[in-house]
């Protein structure tokens, strides 16, 4: 496993919290799936082998749990609210707007075809009032509809061109 | 009668201009002072004044917390845990994301007041996994609080010491029911465990005793012991003490939360008056009253009975006023607070589908009856909405959710048929349209809403 010396260290810092290394399990699911982007096989072993597990205690939670997934997914991860008092305010479509922006489906393993994006529909992200909600990466967006997605989107494939602009020889 | 005013205990300083969620900013607004107070009394006293306050549980079930306290096994000579329920994952309920976003040290306050009261040394808090930002914030606000001595070793000179964890979920909402919670937090999948004889109280996390408490009721726990558990009954009604959050979406102007003594407002004052109504040229017809799995109520359907004092009442929607009691009267519930509006232009086979799709992705597994209705009654609501329902239907629709509540292992058996069997109650006209319904049901201008 090629982690990061930060991850690691925060990897040592959080299995002292729990009585029973088990506990840690999610914590450091989490801890990789940010560092390496997603749980490879080689993650669920190591884990394992770190809390004392068998691979199999593991590999359930990752099944369980669906924030965690198996596969990379584009550079940028939208996730729609698919929930009532945001399809009550139109969350359909901004899911849409997206998929249209990008030529993709919205769905766990999708990938917009220039590598851009994963958008994804979620169950509520608990800021009903302010619905549609839409989460981007770490932030959330309030009040997205069609509108607000596109300048989102506008704003996705700028920050990535500037990006390509800037790795340039 | 118009709606009274706004009483805001919880939410005080939520919004308040130049409020920042640092601890100097707590501290110059009295913060830990009630903590500092609490340290130099019995334990037993402060379990005593919540007791005495009735304030019932702001999770879900309102389950009164000073009972819940008293039940647990304090002779086992094991260590006793609190769990925090930051979860926060019934549909129509965003409050205690506003607390942890913008005033931590009140949880923490809270937290560590019911720790000391209850002997706990140790305390996680369970932050859904879709919170990142307000997990950081937790654990900058607990490192602050550490740091001037409210948690740790040897809290304010006291010798008591106490620690508290921030614990990630990952997108299960069966997490925020406290057993699956449990479960998630020893690091297992989140099934709930059958009760008896698994009652946190007694036997819950690593099979020691364990109290559940939901953020905002944590919060009220600061409160109560501040002014006193007789000062709390004084505000509210009786039974249903103290001020409740209410979390507004929907079709209404002004969407949002609002904080009120508990049953001093009505659900008309709050939807017409605080909330402006309904959207223009719209009228209401459906409101959620208690987070999604909640029944729903259809406006210009009638209430009566007797109350328990034996008053008759004979009430509209509108009439009803917002408090557990009530609400459990009319044949719903409070639950969570989250009150999710629809208006004229909602298919409620739509909504219904919507609704369905939810428990169905959401159900653990473990009950056949729950993992199979969830899916099932979700089959026919989105065939319903596709124009491909059969004529059974709407009699199979209604039979399945009939044989999931009371054969499952938690709640969600009942979550999940509530909305079924009240939707086909209250409008199952809108059902019998099938099968000779066409693919688009939407009326005019509606949105999607599957
Ligand atoms: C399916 C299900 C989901 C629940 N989700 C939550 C939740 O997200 N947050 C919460 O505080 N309680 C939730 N609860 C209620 C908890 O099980 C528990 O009653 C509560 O956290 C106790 O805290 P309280 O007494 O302070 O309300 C849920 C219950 C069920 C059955
Ligand atoms: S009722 Fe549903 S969610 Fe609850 S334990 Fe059974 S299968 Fe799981
Ligand atoms: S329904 Fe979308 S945030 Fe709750």
């Amino acid at each position: 496993m090629n982690l990061k010396p930060d991850t690691l260290k925060r990897i040592d810092e959080v299995i002292p919290h729990y009585p029973s290394k088990r506990s840690a399990t999610l914590p450091l699911l989490h801890l990789i799936q940010e560092d390496a982007g997603y749980i490879s096989p080689e993650a669920i072993e190591w884990i394992a082998a770190k809390l004392e597990l068998e691979p199999i205690n593991v590999y359930e939670l990752v099944t369980f749990y669906p924030m965690f997934r198996q596969q990379p997914i584009g550079r940028r991860h939208i996730k729609v609210c698919r929930t009532l008092s945001c399809a009550l305010m139109g969350g359909y479509k901004t899911c849409a707007t997206f998929e249209k922006e990008f030529n993709t489906r919205a769905g766990p393993g999708e990938i917009s075809p220039d590598g851009e994006v994963t958008v994804e529909f979620v169950e509520c992200l608990a800021s009903c009032g302010t619905a549609p909600v839409v989460m981007i990466d770490d932030e959330l967006h309030e009040k997205v509809d069609a509108a607000k997605a596109k300048q989102l989107s506008d704003q996705i494939k700028a920050e990535a061109g500037q990006k390509k602009g800037a790795s340039r020889p | 009668m118009s709606a009274p005013e706004q009483r805001r205990l919880i939410f005080q300083h939520i919004d308040e201009p130049g409020y920042t969620n640092d601890i100097a900013c707590y501290l110059r607004n009295g913060g830990y002072e009630v903590l500092k107070k609490s340290i130099g009394r019995k334990p037993e006293d402060l379990i005593a004044e919540v007791k005495k306050s009735g304030v019932r549980g702001r999770g879900g079930a309102g389950f009164p917390c000073g009972v819940k306290w008293g039940l647990v096994d304090r002779k086992s000579g094991k260590p006793i845990y609190l769990i925090v329920n930051a979860d926060e994952s019934e549909p129509g309920t965003f409050k205690d994301r506003y607390i942890m976003h913008q005033d931590p040290h009140q949880l923490i306050e809270g937290i560590m007041i019911s720790c000391f009261a209850n002997n706990v040394k140790q305390a996680y808090i369970y932050i859904r996994g879709e919170f990142p930002h307000g997990a950081r914030i937790l654990e900058t606000a607990i490192a602050e609080a550490r740091e001037q001595n409210f948690v740790g070793p040897d809290v304010l000179g006291s010798g008591y010491s106490c620690e508290i964890y921030v614990h990630r979920g990952a997108g299960a909402y069966i997490c925020g029911e406290e057993t699956g919670l449990i479960e998630s937090l020893e690091g297992k999948r989140a099934y709930p465990r059958i009760k008896p004889p698994y009652f946190p109280a007694v036997l819950g996390l690593y099979q020691c005793p364990t109290i559940v408490n939901n953020v905002e009721t944590l919060c009220h726990v600061k409160h109560i012991v501040d002014m006193g558990g007789d000062a709390y009954t004084k505000i509210g009604t009786p039974n249903n003490t103290g001020t409740r959050i209410f979390c507004v979406s929907g079709h209404v102007q002004r969407p949002g939360y609002y904080e009120f003594e508990t049953g001093k407002i009505t659900m008309g004052q709050l939807l017409n008056e605080v909330c402006g109504g309904p959207l223009p040229g719209r009228k209401f017809k459906a409101v959620i009253p208690g987070g999604s799995s909640a029944k729903i109520l259809k406006f210009g359907e009638r209430f009566k009975g007797k109350t328990r004092a034996g008053e008759e009442y004979d009430w509209g929607v509108e009439d009803v006023p917002m408090d557990f009691d009530s609400l459990g009267m009319i044949g719903t519930m409070g639950g969570s607070g989250g009150v999710i509006v629809m208006d004229d232009s909602v298919n409620m086979v739509e909504a219904l589908a919507n609704i369905n799709a939810f428990y169905a992705h959401e159900s653990c597994g473990q009950c056949t009856p729950c993992r199979e209705g969830s899916l099932w009654m979700k089959k026919i609501t989105s065939r319903m909405v596709h124009g491909e329902a059969r004529v059974e239907d709407g009699a199979l629709l209604k039979s399945v959710a009939d044989q999931i509540p009371g054969r499952t292992i938690c709640a969600f058996g009942e979550a999940c048929s509530w909305p079924t069997q009240s939707f086909l109650a209250k409008f199952g006209d809108e059902f019998t349209q099938y099968p000779a319904a066409p693919k688009s049901l939407r009326p005019n201008g509606a949105t999607e809403l599957i």
